[in-house]
């Protein structure tokens, strides 16, 4: 994409990722999180910026292993504030935020493990008072502590925003798809293992959590008073045939009827 | 005119009685001034006048249905055309408020925000002792008519040149000034890209609620503390997670059914309290120009799609710049190595899901009319009038695709450079 791929001046620009454990969706094997992988991929990109990864969660072989990915993409280090299992990391994340003071917060929209909510950007930018935006696609240019960037909108479109720093940004799947993982790099990566208190997160606990269920598909109801119509409906093939068919006209009339939907439609810029 | 259906015996009698002498006179006024179709001739055989029967069906066919519906429908236009069957409540001292802050995406009630509306009643009346309300918050202009067969009991339609763009500090600090004034019971907001599931995240947070994200499913609870319990989805879509409903709920599309058969009074409410103007942090410079060539096919809103048909490809090509169209292809056009691979259409290639399409010399076969199911208009430009394509299409044209493409070309240059001479007379 050649509007995104612009990679901006940003020298001397603290950047923070917070990056997370990914779980590959048929494999359900440890990996990094495809979203954080993307914000990753867009702190490198910004030309002169110092990017640290910040990670809150356990210190194991199996977690570590995910935090090597990230680390393979050409990071040195990573701090990892270690955590209980299932703790509230929302109040250790705020502190070392707050003691690091980074200009730019960059993460994944969502998490693949856990809850998933999508809340903690939110939460880290209230409890900082900081801006949030979500789905960001380019970082264009960083001036006088103003960030101009690029952020993603359904269909392919993107608007421009003004975001005064330090201001915390989502990255989802529109943004540059992140690069390859290098085996030496994420062997040779360090960790910066920093334990913290953990506070439990005590509404977990009474929540029910079990496999995902496959959704029931709505049903068509036909609501008519006669059992002919009912029938119809329901013995009916798939709406075929309400088109308009032009036939024996000469491509400018053709081209005509065409132009007139395509206006109607508003895709025509 | 009356919508009272008076009854005249007298002719009824007359109809049922065939050798009245003004039997068919009365027939054809009972049936609406219709031609008689049948009628006893002179030496008691049946007659018929086929050209008086049936319909004239889409395809300009003249179709008749045996079965008298068509018939029965016809003598009953007036009485089905007058008949709502929407029964309409009116709930004048709502005991709680259900706060509904719908997408409106494109000015309009989408399918979600209607979903979401059904969940909002589902909540609402709950209790019949006690109904609640549905309030619905909109922001800036609309163009919806139908609110009150959406099931919204009150509209509060917050106008000001704060709430225009992407603005979402402003439309939190309104969101949280009707929270202090009406504190309703739920907040229900879309989780959708459309803006809602964002403006949810940040309601939440600035409410100290712990929200639902991800709802699909809302069902009674007697053991819950609030009555209902919840069905989300966690972890990347992987797990279900239930839990006691939240005040703060952000629920996905079908979490449950839209309202058909109510109609409400969607009566407009203001805030007492003027809103607070909130010093943005976030500044909208307006949406970016992107190259169609660009955005990927899944994503995209206007694709032209080529096939076997297309034998001039520069021309083509030509037309998807000017039209400003992503370029399409079916799978023929892209194994004898037209098109990239990455622009093949189709259950093999990318589902895709534009506003427009546009088939050009594509015949549809049935993999790649299960990539563009969820398109919302399609057009087909072949040479093949029975086609599977053509039958799909909400518009077909029939004739050669180069003649077309290049008429089509001309047509929308000649409407640019009307802009051009427009805007350069302002």
């Amino acid at each position: 994409m050649p509007l995104d791929a612009q990679s901006s001046n940003a020298a001397g620009l603290n950047v923070a990722v917070l990056v997370s454990i990914g779980r590959h969706p048929l494999t359900a094997r440890t990996r990094r999180a495809d979203q954080d992988a993307r914000a990753v991929e867009m702190a490198l990109s910004l030309k002169g910026a110092s990017v640290n990864l910040m990670h809150a969660g356990q210190h194991d072989s199996d977690h570590e292993e995910a935090i090597r990915g990230y680390l393979g993409m050409g990071i040195e280090e990573v701090r990892l504030l270690e955590q209980m299992p299932e703790a509230d990391v929302v109040p250790v994340l705020t502190d070392a935020l707050r003691a690091s003071s980074p200009q730019l917060v960059l993460t994944g929209t969502r998490a693949e493990t856990g809850e998933g909510s999508g809340i903690l950007p939110y939460l880290l930018a209230e409890a900082l008072g900081w801006p949030v935006i979500n789905g960001l696609a380019a970082v264009e240019k960083v001036e006088k502590g103003v960030a101009t960037v690029l952020q993603a909108l359904p269909r392919g479109k993107r608007r421009r925003l003004r975001v005064r720093l330090p201001a915390i940004a989502t990255v989802d799947t529109s943004a540059p798809s992140a690069r390859q993982s290098a085996f030496g790099p994420a062997r040779r990566g360090e960790f910066d293992v920093q334990p913290h208190a953990s506070e439990a997160d005590a509404a977990l606990t009474q929540w029910q959590i079990q496999p995902a269920r496959k959704r029931p598909k709505r049903l068509k109801v036909i609501k008519s008073s006669s059992a002919r119509d009912r029938f119809k409906a329901a013995a009916a093939k798939s709406d075929g045939g309400g088109g308009q068919l032009l036939n024996d006209v000469t491509p400018e009339q053709g081209a005509e009827a065409i132009f007139k939907l395509l206006r109607e439609e508003g895709v025509l810029r | 005119m009356s919508e009272l259906v008076r009854r005249d015996p007298r002719k009824e009698w007359i109809a049922r009685n065939r050798l009245h002498s003004q039997h068919l006179e009365v027939l054809a006024e009972i049936g609406g001034n219709a031609v008689a179709t049948e009628w006893m001739g002179p030496n008691g055989l049946t007659r018929r006048n086929p050209h008086a029967v049936g319909f004239t069906g889409p395809n300009g066919i003249r179709r008749i249905d045996r079965s008298g519906a068509s018939h029965a429908a016809h003598t009953n236009a007036r009485s089905t055309q007058s008949q709502d069957s929407r029964r309409s409540v009116t709930i004048d001292t709502p005991s709680f408020m259900v706060a509904v802050v719908p997408d409106m995406a494109g000015g309009r009630l989408s399918g979600h925000d209607r979903d979401l509306l059904g969940l909002a009643r589902q909540l609402a009346d709950a209790d019949p002792d006690n109904p609640g309300a549905v309030l619905a918050i909109l922001y800036g202009e609309h163009k919806e008519t139908t609110f009150d067969e959406a099931g919204i009991d009150r509209l509060l339609h917050l106008e000001g040149e704060q709430f225009d763009g992407y603005t979402p500090e402003n439309r939190i600090a309104a969101l949280q000034g009707v929270d202090r004034e009406i504190a309703p019971r739920y907040w229900l907001l879309p989780d959708s890209t459309q803006g809602g599931g964002e403006l949810g995240r940040r309601l939440s947070v600035r409410l100290g609620e712990r929200a639902a994200s991800q709802v699909w499913q809302v069902e009674a609870d007697s053991d819950s503390d609030t009555g209902w319990r919840c069905t989300t989805r966690g972890a990347a879509g992987t797990t279900d997670i239930v839990r006691a409903l939240p005040r703060v709920v952000i629920a996905l599309a079908e979490c449950a059914d839209p309202i058909t058969e109510t109609r409400h009074a969607a009566e407009p409410i203001e805030l007492s309290q003027d809103l607070p103007n909130v010093l943005g942090r976030i500044e909208d410079i307006g949406e970016v120009a992107v190259d169609p060539a660009s955005v990927s096919l899944a994503e995209a809103e206007f694709i032209l799609s080529a096939g076997n048909g297309v034998k001039d490809w520069d021309n083509y090509h030509h037309a998807a710049d000017i039209l400003g169209a992503t370029k399409g292809a079916s799978r023929v056009a892209v194994d004898d190595g037209h098109m990239p691979r990455d622009r093949q259409v189709g259950a093999t290639g990318t589902w895709v899901s534009a506003k427009v399409y546009v088939a050009v010399g594509i015949s549809g076969a049935i993999q790649h009319l299960q990539g563009i199911q969820t398109c919302e208009k399609v057009v087909a430009i072949n040479l093949d009038e029975g086609c599977d394509m053509v039958k799909r299409a909400d518009l077909a044209v029939i004739g050669d695709a180069n003649a077309i493409l290049a008429a089509l070309v001309e047509r929308v240059e000649q409407f640019r450079a009307e802009q051009e001479g427009s805007r350069d007379a302002a």
